[in-house]
Formats: structure tokens, C-alpha cells, sequence
């Protein structure tokens, strides 16, 4: 039975997993000491289950539990993460490396470093979505101290050379942070084998409560150490203040233990799903993948259908189906998303976009709906689109002089 | 966003899609915005010469919901009208009928200008001036 509405914006949250939301259930009422409590059974209890959940979380991506510090999210991760560093080595250099597609909580940071006179060079991707490995080694300075690149991309899904990157880091000394928010749990990520120094990550986008994330910290070969960004009780190892939040750490370990155990099969069954939706949405004339479907999520496809905006064909089906579009028609920004942009696809193209994201949850059912309605609103739109009719007619759109507003 | 009942029932429900004979001298055609703005509308008016009545009007549009609404709106309101009546169609009139928010009031604009787009183009051909407008600035 199809239930509406579907949600294929996974990359902007996931569903939490019911067996998830199970084990958090009596960390709320009952178990519901605080983790640093040293001298009760409540205080106990309470540490017994973070340290557990620790466990689930560094097993996951190959790490030491010693090395997760708990944060709220993937944005204070990125935070203590980049500006940790950035004061912690502050005696040997200011200068960060980073790429224009990176999230805006990256970004963000980056600029505010800028602000305090650090320096960050941002540099382009390929119009495949990846970073020129070349550019970042010769981005590399004796100031330099981080490389900061997202493990993978929110919105187009493509994959980073993340080894190759983390060698070329070492080779130079110098530490190698990424955003690991959409990939952990999807994919395979190992600290070790990848050569991450530090790395951020999420609960809610992998099936976990929202509000839960970890920062992993290297311990070893290099002892990474960041400068905490927030005054208190000194708790994480005195990298990240303020009293845990149990039932979400409890949960956020459980999310990534199932996501470990069934991220294999998982993958393979939605790849299988995004790839029918893909082919068949590829069926209609004049569209785009977005981002190298080489090196990929297995559960995300960005696709630009052209003469089309992306708000508007939204509007089509988005009682029915949850998905988002890069682009953002209102005065306050008519800008399209940056990430597309820099991959070089035209303003136009940049406005016909759609995000998909499936999940463990989706079902074949959903795909075939929204394949069947996308497929009606793009031809609906494209019969209303004066700018289709002139591709029609031949004519260059490039050769009309626009009135730009 | 929530969109407006009446946006919606135009977007789902256009009314006068398509396209008139350009070539012909009692076409006036606007074709206003840009692509990488994110909206393009092209507004048609075919013109009785002997009474100066709009007979018919068409819209395509390259845009949002709320864009889509404007012209299609803008299309049922000009029918009927006479030129002289046409260009007294304000935007904010657009806007009051379609409950747009404040982000989505450049498309009723957009909408404004496409109409005084295709009565100059209709004046031109017919050897009158074009009509200067006020720049409204809004977008």
C-alpha cells in the first residue's frame, strides 16, 4: 500500500529507525542520571550506557571510543573541529584549505577564521563535483595546517578522493579534517584506512535522533588535540563542555551499530532503487545528472531538467512527494544553489534542479510514483515553458538578449 | 512556502497557455526576465483593430508557482479590456488577488512588465510610440 507523502529528502534528515527510538525510550524517564554523576547508580548507569554508545559509534568507522567526542551535531562538529584547530596550531601556521562546495557550516567557519586573520583558500571542483588533487598539493604552504573536504556532497552525492587527499595531507604535515555528515553510515568510512585526523558527523542523517553527533578526534600517529570552543565542565576530554545527552548519545550508538550491520545490503537494495529512478527520469528529454555518477552515494542523484524551474516543478507534486530544489526563487535570493554553480552548469540549468534521497525506508512503490509524477509535471511545465518552445523552434537561447532584474 | 488557494488553482488549472502568430500585426508579444533570474514569461494580446479590444491573450512562463500564477491571472484580466484600459494594470492589484507573499512579489511585476512589453511591441507594429513606463524597481 503507497502512503502519501513520500519523502525522498534524505539528505536533509532521515527517519529514525523504530528499533532506535526503542533503546533511548527508558534513558528518558528511568535511566535518566547524568553521565558525570561519579557517586550513585544513576550517575552509573547513565555512563555505562555513553560508554557503550561510544563503542557503537567508534566500531562504525573504525575509530577508538577514546577518540569520539560527543557534539549536538554535525554544525558544532564542523565548529570545534575547524576552529579548534585553527587555535590549538596557531604557532605554526593560519592557513586552511578547503573547497567551494563544502557546506556552508564549513564554509561559514572558514570565513569567520578569515575574519581573525587566519587565511583559507577555497579551492574550485571539477565539473564532476571533485577536487583537482594537483591544486590542493600545490595549494599547500609552509602556514598551512588544515585540509578541510567533505567526505561527500549534500547535495550532489559525489564522493571526494578522500585517501588520496589524507596522503597528500601527511606528505606535507599537515592534519586533514572532513565532513563526513551524508557518508558515514551509507558508505564504508575507517579513520585509519582513510587517513582522517578529524572528522565530523551526524545521528539524523543516518537514521539516528537529531540534536546527537560526534567529532572524531585522532589520538594516535598524529595526537591531534583541539582547542575547545565552548567553557565548562570540561567534559569529552575537555574538548567539548556540557553534560551529555544520554538518551540521544544512546540512540546515536544504536543508529550507527545497525548501520553497520546493514549498511551493505542497504546500499545495495537503494542503489538499485535511485539507479531505476535515475534511468527513467533520464528518459526525458534534456536532462542532466548532476556530479559524476562514478564516484557516488548509492542513495542520492541530483538531475536538472531544463526550460524547467525547479521551484515550480516542486510545486507540482510536493503535497505528494518531499523533495528539494536547488534553486531558491525569492527576492531576497534569486541565486541558485552554489554547489551546482560550481560545478560550472549554467544559471539555467542550476534553476532546473532536484534533489533526491532515498533511504533505508523507501520503497519501489515510491520510486515508480514519483518517476510517473515528475515525469507529468516536467511535460506539463515544459509545455508552458516559453523557453522550451524556443529550444523547439532552434532557437539559441544564448543569442536573446535578456532583460536581467 | 504555502501558496495561496488561488495560486495554486492556476498553477494546477492555467488559464490561456500558448502561443499567438507573433508575425501578425494585431499581436503584440513581451517577452520579459531571464533565465538565469530563474523566471521568463512571454505575454501575447491579440488586438481588434476596429475597437482596440483585447480578443484573446496568451501566456507561457519559465518560472515559480507564483510566476506562473501572475501571468496566467494576467491573461484573464486582460481579455476584454482595451489597450488604454490594459496598461493600467498594476502589479499590486496581482498581488492583492493572489495573496502573494512579499519574496514572490517580483513576479507580479514580472507579470506588469510583460504586459506593457506586449503593448509596446502591439504599438510598434501598428506605427504608433512606445509607451514609456516608470521603472518600478521592485525586483
Amino acid at each position: 500500500m503507497l502512503k502519501l507523502p513520500i519523502y525522498l529528502d534524505n539528505n536533509a534528515t532521515t527517519p529514525m529507525d523504530p528499533r532506535v527510538l526503542e533503546t533511548m525510550i527508558p534513558y528518558f524517564t528511568q535511566h535518566f542520571g547524568n553521565a558525570a554523576s561519579r557517586n550513585h547508580p544513576f550517575g552509573w548507569e547513565a555512563e555505562e550506557a555513553v560508554d557503550y554508545a561510544r563503542e557503537q559509534v567508534a566500531k562504525l568507522i573504525g575509530a577508538d571510543p577514546k577518540e569520539i567526542i560527543f557534539t549536538s551535531g554535525a554544525t558544532e562538529g564542523d565548529n570545534l573541529g575547524i576552529k579548534g584547530v585553527y587555535e590549538m596550531y596557531a604557532s605554526k601556521g593560519n592557513h586552511i584549505i578547503t573547497a567551494t562546495t563544502e557546506h556552508k557550516a564549513v564554509l561559514d567557519t572558514c570565513k569567520h577564521i578569515e575574519k581573525l586573520g587566519g587565511e583559507v583558500t577555497y579551492l574550485e571542483v571539477k565539473e564532476n563535483g571533485l577536487i583537482d588533487l594537483a591544486e590542493l598539493e600545490a595549494a599547500i604552504k609552509p602556514t598551512t595546517i588544515l585540509v578541510s573536504i567533505m567526505y561527500a556532497n549534500n547535495e550532489i552525492g559525489v564522493v571526494q578522493p578522500i585517501r588520496e587527499i589524507a596522503t597528500i595531507a601527511k606528505k606535507h604535515g599537515v592534519l586533514f579534517f572532513t565532513d563526513a555528515t551524508q557518508a558515514v553510515g551509507k558508505i564504508p568510512v575507517d579513520v585509519n584506512k582513510d587517513g582522517i585526523d578529524l572528522m565530523t558527523f551526524t545521528g539524523h542523517k543516518m537514521y539516528g535522533p537529531k540534536g546527537i553527533g560526534a567529532l572524531y578526534v585522532r589520538r594516535k600517529n598524529p595526537r591531534v588535540k583541539v582547542t575547545a570552543q565552548m567553557d565548562g565542565g570540561g567534559h569529552e576530554r575537555g574538548m567539548r563542555s556540557g553534560t551529555l545527552n544520554v538518551p540521544g548519545i544512546v540512540g546515536f550508538g544504536k543508529a550507527c551499530e545497525l548501520c553497520r550491520l546493514e549498511m551493505d545490503e542497504d546500499a545495495k537494495r537503494i542503489s538499485v532503487l535511485r539507479d531505476k529512478l535515475e534511468t527513467e527520469l533520464m528518459k526525458l528529454e534534456e536532462a542532466y545528472i548532476n556530479g559524476t555518477p562514478e564516484h557516488r552515494l548509492p542513495h542520492v542523484t541530483n538531475i536538472s531538467f531544463k526550460h524547467v524551474e525547479g521551484e515550480g516543478l516542486l510545486m507540482g507534486f510536493n503535497k505528494n512527494i518531499a523533495l528539494s530544489s536547488g534553486s531558491a526563487c525569492t527576492s531576497a535570493s534569486l541565486e541558485p544553489s552554489y554547489v551546482l554553480k560550481a560545478l560550472g552548469l549554467g544559471d539555467d540549468l542550476a534553476h532546473s534542479s532536484l534533489r533526491f534521497g532515498l533511504s533505508r525506508f523507501t520503497t519501489e512503490e515510491e520510486v515508480d510514483y514519483t518517476i510517473k509524477a515528475i515525469s507529468e509535471t516536467v511535460l506539463k511545465l515544459r509545455d508552458m515553458s516559453p523557453l522550451w518552445e524556443m529550444y523547439k523552434e532552434g532557437i539559441d537561447l544564448n543569442s536573446i538578449e535578456w532583460a536581467h532584474h | 512556502m504555502a501558496y495561496s488557494e488561488k495560486v495554486i488553482d492556476h498553477y494546477s488549472n492555467p488559464k490561456n497557455v500558448g502561443t499567438l502568430d507573433k508575425a501578425s500585426k494585431n499581436v503584440g508579444t513581451g517577452l520579459v526576465g531571464a533565465p538565469e533570474c530563474g523566471d521568463v514569461m512571454r505575454l501575447q494580446i491579440e488586438v481588434d483593430d476596429a475597437t482596440g479590444v483585447i480578443k484573446d491573450a496568451k501566456f507561457k512562463t519559465f518560472g515559480c508557482g507564483s510566476a506562473i500564477a501572475s501571468s496566467s491571472l494576467a491573461t484573464e484580466w486582460l481579455k476584454g479590456k482595451t489597450v488604454d484600459q490594459a496598461i493600467a494594470i498594476d502589479n499590486m492589484d496581482i498581488v492583492e488577488e493572489l495573496n502573494l507573499p512579499p519574496v514572490k512579489i517580483h513576479c507580479s511585476v514580472l507579470a506588469e512588465d510583460a504586459i506593457k512589453a506586449a503593448i509596446n511591441d502591439y504599438r510598434v507594429k501598428n506605427g504608433l510610440e512606445q509607451l514609456v513606463f516608470e521603472e518600478k524597481g521592485v525586483h
